[in-house]
Order: C-alpha cells, then sequence, then structure tokens
C-alpha cells in the first residue's frame, strides 16, 4: 500500500512525497476534505501537485489518495441546460457558497429515458450508437460504445428510465453506461478530419459578410476592457446556428455569468422553439473561483464539446477569457519555479494555446457521423495591447481573429470589429459555400466593402488634414458610402429586438442595398454633381431599415434601397 | 483563539514582512498566528509551510523584531472574526481592532475573512439602485446594488471627497442600508476627514470604518479589504441590508500585495506586481452582489487612483477587467473649479440599464450623446475659432456650459435628489433645439415643456 504524504503547501502549489506509484497528470484527493489536485511533475519520489481547490489549513503531513486516473470529465445525460464549475461539478441547484469540495460522484439521483438502438449480436465498433435519450429540448443525447470499446453486443436493456451510471450494454465483454468518462486535457478520438465547408451563421453581420468562419474553425476575439466583448460573445452563442453551445467563463465577472445564464434560461431558441438553454452548456469558473479550476475549464469544455460532436452535432465552445486561462497557467508556473519566458507566462504558452485551439475541427467520427467543433477564444490583453504574448500566440493558431477596437466602442459603434486588424482566413471556402447557396456576388461584394473601408480611412485621415472640401466629389462619394457602409450594415445593437439577430437574407440585401446606392453616388460624382448635392439627401431610409425591418426581413431594405435611390434621382 | 495550538520559538530569519519559523508541525497554509515580541503581541499569516517551515508574513512590520525573544502561535486555522451588527457605529484600525475608545467588536456568528466563491447560478443579477446623492453618478453612471463600480483618479483629485460624500449620503430608497468604509494607507489628514464627514452616518448606526493608515504596516493593508468585505457580506445576506463597501485607495492595497510578493522572491510581472494581481484583485471585488431570494446586496465602490494617470497601468486594468464599469475624473474638468470633476464620456456603468427607469436611461443617453457632439464642437473651435461654429455648435457648448454648472456641480455636502438631477438634466438639455433631442421619445419632449 503506497502512501502519500503533504510536505509543503504554497497557495494552490502542494509538495507531496510518496512511496508508491503517481502518473503525471493523476488526479489524486488531499488532506482531510479530500481536495481534488493534479500530479504535474514527479522527481525523486516528490511530486508537485496542483490544488484545485483553496487550501487554508492544509499542512504538512497531511494525507493524500492517489484516485489512479487522469482528471476525467463526466459526459452523458444532464449537462444540456445546466452550469458547471470548471471540474465539471454541477453548479445548477448548488449552495449558495461554493466551500472547498470534493469531485462529486454523481450528477444527480435522475433517472433518463433510454431507447435502445441495437439488438443482441449485432456488430458494433467505437463510436457506434447504441440508444438515444431525449434532451430536454430539440438535441437528443446519443449513448455511443466508448472509443475503445466495440465487438458484438452482449446485451441491451430495454427501453426505460435508467440512472446516469446504470450499465445498459455489454459490447465485447465491457458493460457501457449511460454516463462515460474521459479524460480532459487528452482529444476525443475521431476517424479522420474533414475539410470544414460550411460556414457558422452566427447572426452578427460584420462576422458574416467580412470575417465568416466555418463550422470547425477557430477565432481569437482580443479587445481591452469596455470593447464589448462579452456581450458580442453572448450574442453569438444566442443565435449562432450551431446545434450545441458549450459556454465557458473562465475567470470572468459573476454577475455578467448570472447574467447570462438568467437570459439562456428565460429566451426561446430562435432555432425550433424551446429554451436557449436546451442547446447550452455553461461552465462558470468565475475570477474569484479557484484559479486551477479555471484553467481545467477550458479542457472541460472542449470534452465535452467532443463528446457531442461525436454525436454528429455542430458545437460551438466560446471560451472567455483565454486570457485569464494563460494567467493561470503563469500564476501556477511562477509558483513551480518555472523559468519565465515572454512576460512571465511560461515558454509552453504557445503549445498549450496550439493544443486548445487545435482542438476545433469538422471530423467523420468513429461511428460514421459528420460533427465540428468551433472555437471562439477571448482574449484580454492587458492595457489594451495587442503586442502581448496572449495575443501574438493566438493569431498564429486560429483561422479567423475578431479584433475589437477601442475606437469603434468609444464611438458607440457595436460590435467594434475593426475591419482593418480583423481576418478571415477561412473567407474563400465561404465564398463557394455562398454561390452554392444563392449569393454569387458574396466574395466580390466582401471585397468590396473591405476597401470601401479602407479607402475611406485614408481619405478621412486626409479630409482631417486639407479639410473635408479640399477632397473631390468622387472622393466624396467614398467617404459617404463608407459610412453607410458602418451605419447601416456594420453597426448591430445587441439590445434591438428586430436587430439583434440578423438573418442571412437580410445581411445579404443590407450589403446590396449599399452598394447599389454607393454606385449612384459614384456615377452623381463622376457626372460632375457637386458633393454637397448628394451629401445633403436623405439617405435615412437607408440607415434605419436594419432597425425597422425585422431579423429576416429582406424586403423591407430592398424597398429602403429603392427609396433612397428615388430620392437620389433628384439630385441635380 | 484555539486552545490546542501550539507555540514555536525557533526563528530562523526575518526578512522584509517575512518571518521564517522552524520545528513547527501541523501548521497549515493561510492559517493565523500570533507572533509575542518584546512582551508585544504582533499578528500574521501562514505564507507557505514546507515540511517543519513556516513562512509567516508579519501584519504589524518586523521592525525591532529580535529572534531569540519571538514565539510564534498558531491558531489552527485560517483567520475568522466575529461578525455581526456590533459592527455599525464603529471605528477600527486596518486589522479590525477598535480605535474609537470602545470594547473590541463582538458578534453573534464568526465568518473566515477569505471569503467564499458565490455560486454564480444562484447571484440574482443586479437590478435597483442605490442613490448617491451625486448626480454625476445617479444620473449618467448609475450604481447598481450589488454592482463593482470603481472610482479612476489621479493624485490631487478629490476622490476621497466624493467618495466620502457618497458613503455619507448614500440610500437605498428606504430599505435597510449600511457602509462600510476600508480606508487603505490614507494619511492621517485624510483618515481624519472621514471620520468627521461620516460622524452623522456612524451615530446613526449605518457605518463601519476600518482605518489603515499610511504609516500604518503595508501588510495590514492586505487584510483591511478582507475584513471589510466579510463584515459586509454578514450585514447583507445575514441582517438583510443592502451595503456600500467603500475602499480607498485600491492602488496603495496593490503596492502592498507587490511588496509581500517581492520579499518572498516572486517572479515580477508587469511594473513588478506579482502575476496574480488580477486573482487576487478579484477574491476582493468578486465578493460583491445579490443572493436569489434573499434580501440585501453587497456593493462595492473601489477607489483608485492612476499612477500618473495611466489608465492603462496594471491596477487600473485589471480593475477595469474585474468591475462593472468605471467613474473616471478628470484633472481639466477639476482644473475648471467643477466638483465632482467626473469625466462623463469615459465613465460607464455596465448595469445602468438594469437599475434605472427607461425615461432616465433615455435623457442619460441623450445627455451623453449631447456630450460627444459638444466635445466635437470645443475641437473645432480649437482649429477654427469659436467665430467659424455653426449655430448648431453653439448650441452644443451652451449645453456644455449648463451641463457643468448646472447638472454636474454640486457642493461636498449636497445630496441631491434623483427628482431634482433629472430636472436639471432636462434644464441642461433644453438649450438644444428640438430637433436635435432624437433620443427622446415625443410625449417625454412634450411632457417637459419642449414644443415642436
Amino acid at each position: 500500500m503506497s502512501a502519500a504524504r503533504v510536505t509543503r503547501v504554497d497557495g494552490p502549489m502542494v509538495e507531496v512525497s510518496h512511496t508508491g506509484r503517481l502518473a503525471m497528470h493523476e488526479l489524486v484527493e488531499i488532506g482531510p476534505d479530500a481536495l481534488p489536485g493534479e500530479v504535474v511533475a514527479i522527481r525523486d519520489g516528490r511530486a508537485t501537485v496542483q490544488a484545485y481547490e483553496y487550501t487554508g489549513g492544509l499542512r504538512p503531513d497531511d494525507r493524500v489518495c492517489p484516485t489512479g486516473t487522469p482528471l476525467t470529465a463526466r459526459l452523458g445525460p444532464g449537462l444540456l441546460g445546466r452550469v458547471f464549475d470548471g471540474l465539471l461539478r454541477p453548479l445548477t441547484d448548488g449552495p449558495v457558497w461554493l466551500l472547498p469540495q470534493a469531485p462529486g460522484t454523481d450528477l444527480d439521483g435522475e433517472r433518463w429515458d433510454f431507447e435502445p438502438g441495437v439488438r443482441v449480436g449485432q456488430q458494433v465498433t467505437g463510436g457506434s450508437e447504441l440508444g438515444t435519450v431525449p434532451g430536454p429540448g430539440a438535441v437528443v443525447y446519443r449513448i455511443m460504445v466508448p472509443p475503445d470499446g466495440g465487438g458484438t453486443v452482449e446485451s441491451i436493456v430495454p427501453a426505460g428510465r435508467y440512472r446516469a451510471d446504470d450499465e445498459i450494454a455489454v459490447v465485447g465483454g465491457a458493460p457501457v453506461r449511460l454516463t462515460t468518462r474521459w479524460p480532459v486535457r487528452l482529444p476525443r478520438p475521431v476517424r479522420e478530419r474533414r475539410p470544414a465547408d460550411t460556414p457558422l451563421h452566427t447572426g452578427q453581420r460584420v462576422i458574416d459578410l467580412l470575417f465568416p468562419v466555418l463550422k470547425g474553425g477557430s477565432v481569437a476575439v482580443p479587445g481591452g476592457f469596455g470593447t464589448g466583448k462579452t456581450m458580442l460573445l453572448q450574442q453569438i452563442s444566442k443565435w449562432c446556428d450551431a446545434d450545441v453551445i458549450v459556454y465557458a467563463g473562465c475567470g470572468e465577472r459573476g454577475n455578467e455569468m448570472a447574467d447570462v445564464v438568467t437570459e439562456l434560461f428565460a429566451l426561446t431558441d430562435p432555432r425550433g422553439g424551446g429554451r436557449l438553454a436546451d442547446r447550452t452548456v455553461a461552465i462558470a469558473n468565475t475570477s474569484n473561483m479557484p484559479m486551477m479550476a479555471r484553467e481545467t475549464g477550458v479542457h472541460s469544455a472542449v470534452t465535452v464539446a467532443e463528446y457531442f460532436r461525436d454525436m454528429g452535432y455542430d458545437v460551438l465552445v466560446i471560451a472567455d477569457s483565454t486570457s485569464r486561462w494563460a494567467e493561470a497557467l503563469r500564476e501556477f508556473a511562477s509558483r513551480t519555479g518555472v523559468l519565465p519566458a515572454e512576460e512571465g507566462y511560461p515558454a509552453t504558452l504557445g503549445s498549450a494555446l496550439a493544443a486548445f485551439y487545435e482542438r476545433a475541427g469538422a471530423v467523420t467520427t468513429l461511428g460514421g457521423a459528420h460533427g465540428s467543433v468551433t472555437i471562439v477564444g477571448a482574449v484580454s490583453p492587458p492595457g489594451g495591447d495587442l503586442t502581448e504574448p496572449v495575443t501574438t500566440q493566438s493569431e498564429r493558431f486560429v483561422r479567423g481573429l475578431w479584433t475589437l477596437d477601442r475606437e469603434l466602442a468609444y464611438a458607440r459603434h457595436y460590435p467594434a470589429v475593426s475591419w482593418s486588424g480583423s481576418f478571415a482566413r477561412d473567407a474563400l471556402t465561404v465564398g463557394a459555400w455562398q454561390v452554392s447557396h444563392g449569393a454569387p456576388n458574396w466574395a466580390a461584394d466582401r471585397a468590396r466593402l473591405l476597401s470601401l473601408l479602407t479607402e475611406a480611412d485614408r481619405l478621412a485621415a486626409l479630409a482631417e488634414l486639407i479639410g473635408i472640401t479640399g477632397l473631390a466629389a468622387p472622393e466624396r462619394a467614398v467617404l459617404l458610402t463608407a459610412r453607410l457602409v458602418r451605419d447601416a450594415v456594420l453597426r448591430q445593437s445587441g439590445l434591438s429586438p428586430r436587430d439583434g439577430y440578423c438573418g442571412r437574407a437580410k445581411g445579404l440585401a443590407l450589403v446590396e442595398a449599399v452598394l447599389a446606392v454607393g454606385d449612384r453616388l459614384r456615377w452623381l460624382a463622376e457626372q460632375g454633381r457637386p458633393a454637397e448635392s448628394f451629401e445633403s439627401a436623405d439617405l435615412g431610409a437607408l440607415v434605419r431599415v436594419r432597425d425597422t425591418a425585422g431579423p429576416d426581413d429582406a424586403a423591407a431594405v430592398l424597398t429602403a434601397r429603392d427609396t433612397v435611390l428615388t430620392e437620389l434621382e433628384g439630385v441635380s | 483563539m484555539n486552545p490546542l495550538a501550539v507555540s514555536f520559538s525557533a526563528v530562523r530569519e526575518l526578512s522584509g514582512p517575512l518571518l521564517v519559523v522552524s520545528g513547527v508541525t501541523g501548521v497549515g497554509w493561510d492559517e493565523f498566528a500570533e507572533i509575542r515580541t518584546g512582551g508585544r503581541v504582533r499578528h500574521g499569516l501562514v505564507l507557505a509551510v514546507a515540511d517543519d517551515l513556516a513562512v509567516v508574513q508579519v501584519l504589524e512590520g518586523t521592525f525591532g523584531m529580535d529572534p531569540a525573544a519571538t514565539t510564534v502561535h498558531f491558531a489552527g486555522r485560517p483567520l475568522r472574526i466575529d461578525v455581526g451588527p456590533g459592527w455599525l457605529g464603529r471605528t477600527c484600525n486596518g486589522r479590525g481592532v477598535p480605535i474609537d475608545d470602545g470594547p473590541p467588536v463582538l458578534g453573534p456568528r464568526r465568518s473566515a475573512v477569505a471569503g467564499t466563491p458565490m455560486n454564480p447560478t444562484r447571484r440574482q443579477p443586479p437590478a435597483e439602485p442605490v442613490l448617491t446623492g451625486v448626480s454625476a453618478i445617479d444620473g449618467l453612471t448609475t450604481l447598481v446594488r450589488g454592482q463593482k463600480l470603481p472610482i479612476f483618479s489621479q493624485a490631487g483629485l478629490p476622490h476621497l471627497q466624493l467618495a466620502t460624500q457618497i458613503a455619507a449620503q448614500s440610500t437605498a430608497g428606504g430599505e435597510p442600508f449600511a457602509v462600510v468604509f476600508g480606508g487603505l494607507g490614507l494619511t492621517h489628514a485624510d483618515a481624519d476627514a472621514v471620520r468627521d464627514a461620516l460622524a452623522a452616518r456612524a451615530a446613526a448606526g449605518e457605518l463601519t470604518i476600518l482605518l489603515n493608515t499610511a504609516d500604518d504596516p503595508v501588510i495590514e493593508r492586505i487584510l483591511t479589504p478582507r475584513l471589510a468585505l466579510t463584515i459586509a457580506e454578514d450585514l447583507a445576506f445575514v441582517e438583510g441590508r443592502h451595503v456600500l463597501v467603500v475602499l480607498t485607495d485600491m492602488t496603495s492595497y496593490a503596492e502592498a500585495v507587490r511588496e509581500v510578493s517581492a520579499a518572498r522572491g516572486e517572479i515580477p510581472g508587469r511594473r513588478a506586481y506579482p502575476g496574480y494581481l488580477y486573482s487576487d484583485l478579484a477574491s476582493l471585488y468578486e465578493r460583491c452582489g445579490r443572493i436569489a431570494g434573499r434580501p440585501g446586496s453587497v456593493t462595492v465602490l473601489p477607489v483608485l487612483t492612476m499612477p500618473a494617470g495611466d489608465i492603462t497601468h496594471p491596477v487600473p486594468d485589471l480593475t477595469g477587467y474585474i468591475t462593472e464599469g468605471q467613474v473616471v475624473l478628470s484633472t481639466e474638468i477639476a482644473a475648471a473649479g467643477v466638483y465632482p470633476p467626473v469625466d462623463a464620456l469615459s465613465s460607464l456603468s455596465r448595469l445602468m440599464r438594469h437599475g434605472a427607469r427607461p425615461d432616465h436611461l433615455d435623457v442619460a443617453a441623450q445627455v451623453m450623446a449631447a456630450l460627444a457632439r459638444a466635445r466635437q464642437a470645443a475641437e473645432l473651435a480649437d482649429l477654427v475659432g469659436p467665430g467659424g461654429l455653426s449655430e448648431a455648435d453653439r448650441n452644443y457648448r451652451r449645453f456644455e456650459d449648463r451641463y457643468l454648472t448646472g447638472l454636474l456641480s454640486q457642493s461636498p455636502d449636497e445630496c441631491r435628489p434623483l427628482e431634482e438631477t433629472m430636472r436639471l438634466a432636462w434644464q441642461a438639455l433644453s438649450v438644444l433645439p428640438r430637433r436635435e433631442l432624437v433620443l427622446l421619445p415625443e410625449h417625454e419632449l412634450a411632457a417637459h415643456g419642449i414644443a415642436p
């Protein structure tokens, strides 16, 4: 029998001496309260353990119990519609004050309706579906053979109500339960990665039109405080067309998390009714909850996402924010005496971020279905400095970058996604998808919008020097068109009941309308009409229509376009 | 003190605020300790334990301590204090020892000062306002019950005056209310000013003052906000009061954290603040909030001075990421002789839309929009001279003038009711022609006599 004892405690860092066996990343239970911790270094019969809870009162010579397994996530019915902490312990219906506690063993005593989908004697492989459990909403839990399992179905229970830990089948000699466990730091296996080819429709025009992301892509969202990061991510989690959303708040504000949860539970899912919460798993490790559980929270979130991906769903993971996660890495590295690299972060920061973002992807699952995990990670650069390590390292690994601009936010232009500081590496693929879905001009229009905005920025800087009257009429037409692009297309208030979400057709119509008006303005300028003549025209109908038309009302947009074009007929 | 706790006298090392004692057994991390030295008692917290060594941070500092004449007595558990209504009306030092000639503060309950995180799913999102009687805050950056809203200031600006004014006159619309004022590294003059300004509130039994002065040991400063919040949580969630916690100056607090970190030889982060400053500040600020189904709330109003006015300095920067908005004071407005010198355009209360009435929100939005236009007009006037301004621009400049002298400006002892704030806001807006007031609904314009 091995014995392990605490020899040193320094905040969440606990040193342990042991005579038996301990493995890297093994979960151990520390002290009289069995606080969970993870082995992060082993040397000469001593191990360094990161504790996931407040270690106040823990003392040398306290007992440590190895558990023989790494930290695992409990994956099964009951995930959707609930809120968990970073170790996937349920918070919903939990106590008001979160005292340090051992990892729970049972999710709850609830029973779930299981409907078998296979017969005894059938051959199945890892990832095959054995049956289903209805979720609280449209998403159904598919109970799968574990990835390393497979063989003949030796027994399967009849349809009925079972507890999460009940055995529902024996496959190839191994029991299968409703709930499975998976080590959070290990990506779940797939048959193969396939090229991502379908855009994630977010309902936010600046993203869908200028900086789109594919289902299976990854995006980093850097923005200083007050630039509207959380608001943007909340909008996306409410409205995007992923099947399942995993919202991980790592180290963010408690009141904000409460707000997210309250809204999710109150809002109706725009896709097919039910509550929004019914397709959401929320992981909440707010800034004053234990630091190391925050570090684990992002891994737990992606593991949950992969679990749903393996059922054949498109899953979106939102991590707010990866900077707090990186800070937890830094804090622990500094306590354990790891040599600091840039700004005190450990040199492994890059690999840690890569490992996280690389868990995104579109795949063919072991069971043969198509599923995807899309990752959107917020970054909170200190001092709004975009050259800091977490931002710069993240930029290298993501397919898209949505940089939030303080100037735009101060001007109350939301979402404050910078058109000069953002990118979408999959825009070509999205363009191809748009062509096959009835929008052949999407890529060309996007290019025109971006070049208009860039040109207008250059002209605006010039106008600040020489005055607007120093510019020629065609240049002023460009400035006016770019203003229309900003105000009529890119601006979108998350609080607007009609425009908080924008359907695909309405977005495309707005672009078409603004570009048509822009063409007319340029034509007028080239015809020698003075700039004042078209600058004084009333373009209000087009600017206001985003708020007055419903989220899918493309016809109203085209009417507004015609109103404005008619108004411009009268310009002389 | 735990009677079973044992004393150890093998003090191996004294350096900076730290004491290392060897030969200890059964001492836990973050435990509280009493240190007897030269016939006097000091206090400490265990920063690290390793085998038979314990590193203790000495709250009162290590000045004059002789290792040979020092014994350390460990309490056997992290620091807990008595909590309850007994704190109301009392003035104590930064460790909670009375400095008002009264007896030690006792209470019916004991709570760990480290606090416990609140389950985010049991939080009630903040909704109703705390009325401060200060127009700039009530009108434009409403403080909401359960919110954390910092004041960002600079040396020389009247932030302490504003903080004490808010502490003296805030109310929760007739519901039970209390203020816990935590002074961190205040000068003696400032500490006296705070006591004087808050005397009436203390006498009414609605106030607790914890004063850690600038010449008190910096290490004690790390404890002061934790005491303040522990007292506040009990008053709020057990006694059912709405509690406002004012903490000033958080920059002094962060410097104290840095000092301990440096003494421990930790790897320095930005500007030598430790890498865990975010987690540390969050462990304080996040203790604000409301609990679903229970009366009472903890609202936190931290005040901090931005070194050299730099908002990207680690302390305001990290604070901004944790708190829900900020009230920024401006040297220019102060130089114009306006009190309180709140720069409304850079201030923000993220929760205001939950804490203010719809008509109030419209007026605030209109004032902010007009202020932004007025600032543009002022910049233009700098370029082309006031004569080159359009009629519209001149209107906006008149509006700004009315705003500064009528709405923003008030006396440090004036408690202005919200209705009066709203009246002054309308009065300032009324210098603008009706066509400019696009954010206000028709019926409101009509109700305030602004004719079509």
